[in-house]
């Protein structure tokens, strides 16, 4: 279970990027985030696993506070977050292997991750992950020899390499093709129930995340503003999230109706 | 003011360009002016030189093969003396490089710090170095290696860290949000993307220090140099011309080899 | 799909060499030939150790610099700069009849062959190798300072130059001969003007190496503040040495800085 609540997040002396945001994420679900760029759904991930600092708020995963943990402990914290990237992230001149391992990096000895002698269940576990999402045969091509959806598939593999309680991913599929991008969406989908996995998506492709999610959760300018099942984001939701986003947009900066918003 | 100027008959200078061509110009003719009226050159040495130059390379010939045992055992050394000093100064720059790259530097002090031994390092020839070292150490090989070291590391750790600061962040990113510690993340995302200009930048200053090291000697630092020097004082003109066609071999052999090594490795 | 069964399956990275047999004979032939480079080596661990105290009395004698001299090291700066450009300007000049000779597409096979030889030879030899050559030849000072580096230049700008000529817009030749122009105005015409550009740029940058290299030259005897640094250093004025020192590398990081400025607006 995920529970954020009063997160915000600015940077500097800016707008705060999200604001006073609230939200909470059961085990076992898959939850899409949609909004247009710049809402703050990439900054709303990025501050679950830390890569973003929070300016305030409270993010608690399964009991423990994310907020306030230091180096050692927010570590091993992330080792239980498996995070897939848009341009997948991945080390061009590493094998697939050395990638998919490098999300046990937390877990093994230096000396094992520098000579490449994983221990033998990280290697099994990692067949079997790769052969359920079709990737075992490159096991020692360079991940830079594969196409876009092979090495977003190696990502995912590396995420699920954590063991992870919950997965994070931002935008998985804007940098592929529409049948690749299905694919992966459905990939996602089906992992989730069968490793009971709670699954948070960032997505701009409204399509897919009614086809492929059972919660989607709307965001503008960093609060959310729907929070629904696919059926219930109808016309008017779907304009409260996106349209007039030029004017509004315009306006933003230094609008007197974006104060109530601010918290701090 | 150039408009007016393209109506009068002197269109010669008319562009921008060309009045700064004729600046450059004359600036380059004060300057070989001012460098010829005032260097401290005796007149008649200079028109009597090319007669003493030819008058020494015919001393040259035919070279004197007699100590080539000697030769190609001090060619040996200066070998070595430039493969032990690539060696250790790769592995030193090494963290020198890490320290000087934006990205990577802990904090501002040792950015400062990692800069001070790049610029160092650098702008003081290996030769000054040698000097230097053979003044601490006393002749001999070691102060050539160290002093090929020393000039070698800034070279080095300058184009590491230019390549550690163009490396791709986004594995970076993803390697910390899986939880690896920075040791292992410097060692899986950034250690493969800094490898490729690691080998070439290393080949190519060992083809750099090979020349380099043939020189220790002038100033009793070990290697080829040492009994080259000792050949010129001694007027032994045929031996020379040996001596330096061993090191033409050398460095030729070198530079093969350096080419060969980067089209299998890269 | 049906979960697969996975015996334990081994891995391990596959090596970079594959054949076996390879790959550990080149391993123990590089560790030979470390083990025995650094025997053969006559460290004289003794006197190294006396080293750390002489260090510390040569650092101790050149702090603070001392630029009591300073007459001597400016007249010993600008030697070196004299001898720069005036190197530079023969270098550079000399250079571009041997690029023309050195570029495959211009010249007749015997006269490439020369001209590359000609300038693997400049190349080399370390200008020092070539300074104290010089020195025996016509005598110290800067006139073997200037010979040695027009070699050093041409080293490198013939080089340079003749890549460029072996790059040009055939195109532009072609047009001035079917015009019917004799060889010299071909190149003089329709060569000449591609690469001047890129001459002017190395021109800059041999200035910076040459500005370099006078520094070392010098303590062979070719004139120049790397003479008046030798001389420092052979009479123990370490505090004066490291004024020199100081304000060569004063001089290299200007230099640098300007002629690189220059060539980014040129090139």
């Amino acid at each position: 279970m995920l529970r954020i609540s009063h997160l915000v997040k600015r940077y500097g002396n800016d707008q705060p990027v999200l604001k006073d945001l609230e939200l909470e994420v059961p085990d076992e679900s898959v939850t899409s985030i949609i909004g247009a760029s710049g809402a703050g759904k990439s900054t709303l991930l990025r501050c679950i696993n830390r890569l973003v600092e929070p300016t305030s708020g409270s993010i608690e995963l399964n009991g423990v506070e994310i907020t306030t943990l230091k180096r050692e402990a927010l570590r091993r914290t992330r080792r239980r977050i498996g995070m897939i990237f848009q341009g997948f992230n991945l080390v061009d001149r590493l094998s697939v292997m050395e990638n998919v391992q490098c999300g046990r990096l937390g877990y093994i000895p230096y000396w094992r991750a520098a000579l490449r002698r994983y221990p033998q269940e990280d290697i099994d576990r990692a067949f079997h992950l790769m052969e359920r999402v079709g990737i075992a045969r490159y096991a020692d091509k360079r991940a830079d020899e594969l196409s876009g959806g092979e090495r977003q598939r190696v990502g995912v593999v590396r995420a699920l390499m954590q063991d992870p309680e919950i997965l994070l991913a931002d935008e998985p599929t804007a940098s592929l093709d529409p049948v690749t991008s299905r694919q992966i969406m459905e990939l996602l989908q089906k992992l989730a129930a069968e490793l009971h996995l709670p699954v948070l998506i960032n997505i701009h492709n409204v399509g897919e995340a009614r086809e492929f999610t059972e919660r989607i959760v709307g965001m503008r300018f960093g609060k959310l503003i729907f929070d629904g099942k696919p059926d219930d984001l109808d016309e008017a939701a779907m304009d409260a999230v996106y349209s007039g986003t030029g004017e509004h947009d315009a306006s933003r900066r230094r609008s007197p109706h974006d104060h109530e918003a601010v918290t701090s | 003011m150039n408009d007016s100027v393209a109506e009068r008959v002197w269109t010669r200078y008319s562009s921008r360009q060309r009045w700064w061509r004729f600046a450059g110009l004359m600036l380059v003719a004060m300057a070989v002016a001012w460098s010829l009226g005032t260097i401290d050159i005796i007149w008649p040495w200079v028109w009597d030189a090319p007669a003493q130059i030819g008058d020494l390379f015919g001393r040259m010939v035919p070279p004197d093969v007699s100590q080539l045992g000697t030769i190609v055992r001090v060619l040996i050394e200066t070998l070595n003396i430039a493969t032990i000093a690539t060696f250790f100064a790769v592995f030193l720059s090494l963290p020198v490089a890490y320290i000087s790259a934006q990205n990577t530097t802990p904090n501002r002090a040792t950015l400062w710090l990692g800069r001070f031994i790049l610029v160092s390092s650098r702008s003081v020839n290996t030769l000054i170095w040698a000097l230097l070292f053979v003044a601490i150490f006393g002749p001999g090989v070691l102060a050539g290696i160290v002093a090929i070291m020393f000039r070698s590391l800034g070279f080095l750790g300058k184009l590491m860290g230019e390549a550690i600061e163009e490396i791709d962040r986004r594995p970076v990113e993803a390697l910390e949000a899986t939880g690896a510690s920075r040791a292992k993340v410097i060692l899986y995302a950034i250690v493969p993307q800094v490898v490729p200009t690691f080998f070439a930048v290393s080949i190519l200053r060992w083809d750099i220090n090979l020349r380099e090291s043939t020189v220790l000697g002038l100033v009793g630092a070990g290697g080829i140099g040492v009994i080259l020097q000792g050949a010129i004082d001694t007027l032994d003109w045929r031996t020379v011309a040996t001596i330096l066609l061993a090191i033409l071999v050398l460095v030729i052999a070198g530079e093969a080899l350096a080419a060969w090594l980067r089209r299998k490795v890269i | 799909m049906s979960e697969t069964v996975t015996a334990p399956r081994r891995w391990r990275k596959p090596p970079f060499i594959a054949n076996p047999w390879l790959r550990w004979s080149l391993l123990i032939g590089l560790l030979a030939y470390a083990a025995w480079a650094i025997s053969t080596l006559p460290f004289d661990w003794q006197r190294v150790a006396q080293g750390i105290e002489r260090a510390a009395r040569i650092f101790a004698g050149a702090f603070p610099p001392s630029f009591a001299r300073h007459e001597l090291l400016i007249d010993g700066f600008l030697e070196s700069l004299k001898i720069a450009i005036l190197a530079t300007l023969l270098g550079v000049g000399l250079s571009v009849p041997i690029a023309f000779m050195a570029a495959r597409n211009i010249a007749i096979k015997p006269i490439y062959a020369l001209g590359r030889a000609v300038i693997v030879i400049a190349r080399s030899f370390h200008p020092v190798i070539v300074a104290i050559l010089f020195v025996k030849a016509v005598g110290f000072g800067p006139v073997a300072g200037i010979l040695t580096l027009t070699i050093y230049s041409i080293g490198f700008v013939a080089k340079m130059l003749a890549e460029r000529i072996e790059e040009i817009d055939w195109g532009q030749v072609e047009a001035m001969r079917s015009s019917g122009a004799r060889y010299i105005a071909v190149l003089q015409f329709a060569v000449l003007p591609q690469i001047m550009p890129r001459q002017i740029g190395l021109a800059m940058y041999q200035l910076d190496s040459n500005l370099r290299a006078s520094a070392v030259v010098g303590i062979v005897g070719a004139g120049g503040i790397g003479a008046t640094l030798m001389n420092a250093f052979g009479r123990y004025d370490y505090d004066f040495a490291l004024a020199i020192t100081l304000v060569i590398i004063g001089a290299i990081l200007i230099s640098e800085a300007v002629s690189g400025r220059i060539r980014r607006r040129i090139w």
